[in-house]
């Protein structure tokens, strides 16, 4: 069995860890290229949401290279993706592409089902390999969200652009070798040093923007047009409103037993949603309030082209920022989005937060000076 | 005291209910008019360019009915039977609404959701019903009434009869045109959405069209609950989509059985749960094989010349299969 599964930002680097201590052989698809679009975008339907699409190249290019079984996560709705599996699967099967396709449903009381599935693909490994494989998987997930966020604070403050984002792939790449849980502290603790040691500027104006939205295009970069990466280079600070391992927390684990840690997402979007609509629409009003009300300058959502839940929170998204007085720009990506447009757009967006944060500034004084 | 109830989305399903409800409750219940450009313009103009355009056709109706009520009826759906939901834009409509930044009266957004047990909507429609200042027992009298006559409706569908057909029924003009001889003529299941299907402004006339030329038109609605569950339970997964379960077994139902000439499916362009429905219902026709399938997909620019043109060489294409 040669196992693989869709890529979202650094996912792969847990996964991979815990299935190859459990002795499964894993094959990564390569990184998400235009090669991985045009496969979407020709096999799967045209008005599918993009992740949908970059699943199908992900493991058409897997196949390619051997692997013959897909695990991908499940879900229940309203959102598409609880039925991404099934569409795949069907598409995989009219191009006569032979994978097998294991989905791991959330458990909803069935956990025998899930724990059949889980079997299926550990095979015979014991109830404490399985612990320790998943041990060190979620200690290098929640290394790599330490040093992301890390990572946007100096990105926005290097002297020399680009300095930040080659460490980062370096230090992801060594949490990605890392053996043992002592070679994963180690390589954490080298990756923290390893992004100090990168001289910063001495003024400290950064402008800082919260990032919210639906969770693939979140994470992952080859999607979101590097948001992240193009924005730390501008000189902007981001802070994301989901890391894979705050969701992992929430969603797969608290969820699957009927506990819950999202009180204060509903509590904070009330007052502009009164419901929860799927994925991740309440969260970016509740992020977007959150935001607001902790200073940042501005807020950029983030969605695939026509994601429900996501179309539900861009419809009230312009109230939220007349009321809380934060700027507030939408990006909905495809297959057709351009790095120059999105970048032309961003560039827009930061002269007016930084032309606001001016205004604040001269306003402030004026009051000071003013008996 | 007047309540509006908006002629778009779930109205085509739910009309006979909510208006039973208020009406027995001494409220005086007013519809839109079938949607007109001057009503989906208004709605365009308001909703974020994304958003679908049943829900743009919604706005228009809401802001249309708005200065003439003092309440608008906008239920918050979320679940119409258990283990469902219908679409998330449906679940948050009432807030995008409320904040699309037009003038609007007071909203009546009960959250109907069959999620939470069988007597789920009584309650919610009870407890608003109880805001306006309604006793429980009232409200009791009024949710039995009412499901008395969605029941008839019901009825009325599982005659062949279409939502448009029942709801526009003592009307002189009607929209649709009713079927001539039921059973007679050769038959072609339509499927879709039913705020796509039965508007006859946005579906540009597609049921009058295809019963002029003398087609019967099946639809969805007229199969039974049970029918489309046992369908529906033939798939690989239990689909979380009530409307999509409606369209998948049908279509699933009469790919196996025969009986129509042929398939259309209408989708909204951009609609979250056809896109992937849709696919599944294309596959499947495709390999049986056996019927000739024809998707279309609408939005505010679908011009009716291209639509027509697409019609017919499809219906010429079914023609052409039975003559042959």
């Amino acid at each position: 069995m040669k196992i693989t599964f869709p890529h979202m930002g650094h996912l792969h680097v847990p996964l991979r860890s815990f299935f190859s201590r459990l002795g499964v052989e894993t094959v990564v698809p390569p990184p998400i290229s235009q090669e991985t679009m045009a496969f979407g975008t020709r096999y799967a339907p045209e008005f599918a949401c993009l992740p949908l699409k970059v699943n199908v190249g992900n493991f058409l290019q897997a196949a390619r290279l051997g692997a013959d079984t897909v695990i991908m996560a499940g879900g229940i709705g309203p959102c598409r993706f609880g039925y991404y599996a099934q569409v795949e699967q069907e598409i995989l099967r009219d191009l006569g592409v032979d994978l097998k396709m294991v989905v791991l449903e959330p458990p909803q009381g069935h956990w025998r089902e899930l724990w059949h599935n889980l079997r299926a693909i550990t095979g015979r490994a014991s109830l404490k390999e399985i612990w320790r494989a998943g041990r060190l998987a979620w200690r290098k997930l929640t290394a790599l969200d330490e040093l992301e966020r890390e990572l946007h604070r100096v990105r926005a403050r290097e002297v020399t652009p680009g300095d930040a984002s080659r460490a980062w792939r370096q230090i992801v790449d060594w949490l990605d070798q890392a053996e043992t849980l002592s070679e994963t502290e180690e390589a954490a603790h080298l990756g923290r040093a390893h992004l100090a040691a990168i001289p910063l500027r001495e003024d400290d104006d950064v402008l800082r923007v919260g990032i919210v939205g639906e969770i693939y295009t979140l994470l992952e970069p080859a999607v979101n047009l590097e948001v992240e990466r193009v924005l730390g280079e501008m000189g902007v600070e981001v802070e994301r409103s989901i890391y894979l391992s705050d969701w992992v927390k929430t969603n797969l684990v608290l969820h699957s037993l009927h506990l819950r840690n999202d009180r204060e997402e509903y509590r904070l979007a009330a007052p502009y949603l009164g419901h929860f609509v799927g994925g991740h629409g309440l969260e970016s009003i509740s992020f977007t309030i959150r935001y607001a009300r902790s200073g940042f300058d501005g807020v950029i959502q983030l969605a695939p082209l026509t994601c429900m839940p996501e179309i539900v929170a861009e419809s009230i998204l312009p109230k939220v920022s007349r009321d809380m007085g934060i700027p507030v720009i939408t990006f909905m990506l495809d297959e057709h989005a351009s790095e120059v447009g999105m970048r032309t757009r961003l560039e827009a967006f930061c002269d007016l937060l930084r032309e606001r944060r001016r205004q604040k500034k001269r306003s402030q004084r004026a009051k000071e000076l003013l008996p | 005291m007047r309540i509006g109830i908006p002629r778009a989305l779930l109205y085509y399903h739910y009309h006979p209910l909510w208006s039973t409800f208020w009406r027995y409750l001494g409220l005086e219940v007013v519809s839109s008019p079938p949607t007109s450009k001057e009503i989906l313009d208004q709605g365009v103009s308001a909703a974020v360019a994304e958003a679908c355009l049943p829900v743009k056709v919604f706005y228009g109706h809401a802001f249309y009915l708005a200065p003439q009520v003092e309440f608008l009826f906008v239920p918050r759906l979320v679940s119409a039977e258990t283990g469902t939901y219908i679409c998330p834009k449906l679940m948050g409509l009432p807030d995008m609404l409320r904040h699309a930044g037009r003038k609007l009266p007071p909203l009546l957004s009960p959250t109907l959701n069959a999620r939470c047990g069988p007597r789920a909507w009584e309650e919610a429609l009870t407890r608003t019903a109880r805001v306006l200042g309604f006793s429980a027992g009232q409200a009791k009298r009024a949710c039995n009434a009412a499901a008395a006559e969605q029941a008839r409706y019901t009825a009325k569908l599982g005659e062949g009869k279409t939502p448009l057909d029942i709801l526009s029924e003592g009307k002189e003009d009607k929209e649709g045109g009713q079927d001539q001889n039921l059973g007679t003529q050769k038959a072609l299941l339509l499927l879709g959405h039913p705020y796509n299907l039965f508007d006859d402004f946005i579906s540009l006339g597609l049921l009058r069209r295809l019963r002029a030329r003398g087609y019967r038109v099946t639809t969805a609605e007229m199969l039974s609950s049970r029918l489309i569950a046992e369908e529906a339970a033939r798939l690989p997964k239990a689909l979380f989509w009530s409307l999509g379960r409606l369209v998948l077994g049908a279509g699933s139902y009469y790919l196996r059985s025969g009986g129509v000439a042929g398939i259309i499916h209408v989708v909204s362009f951009g609609c979250g749960p056809d896109s992937l429905v849709g696919e599944l219902l294309e596959r499947k026709a495709r390999r049986a094989g056996q019927l000739p399938f024809l998707l279309l997909t609408l939005d505010e620019h679908t011009g009716e010349g291209g639509m027509v043109t697409r019609l017919e060489a499809f219906l010429d294409m079914v023609e052409w299969r039975n003559a042959s």
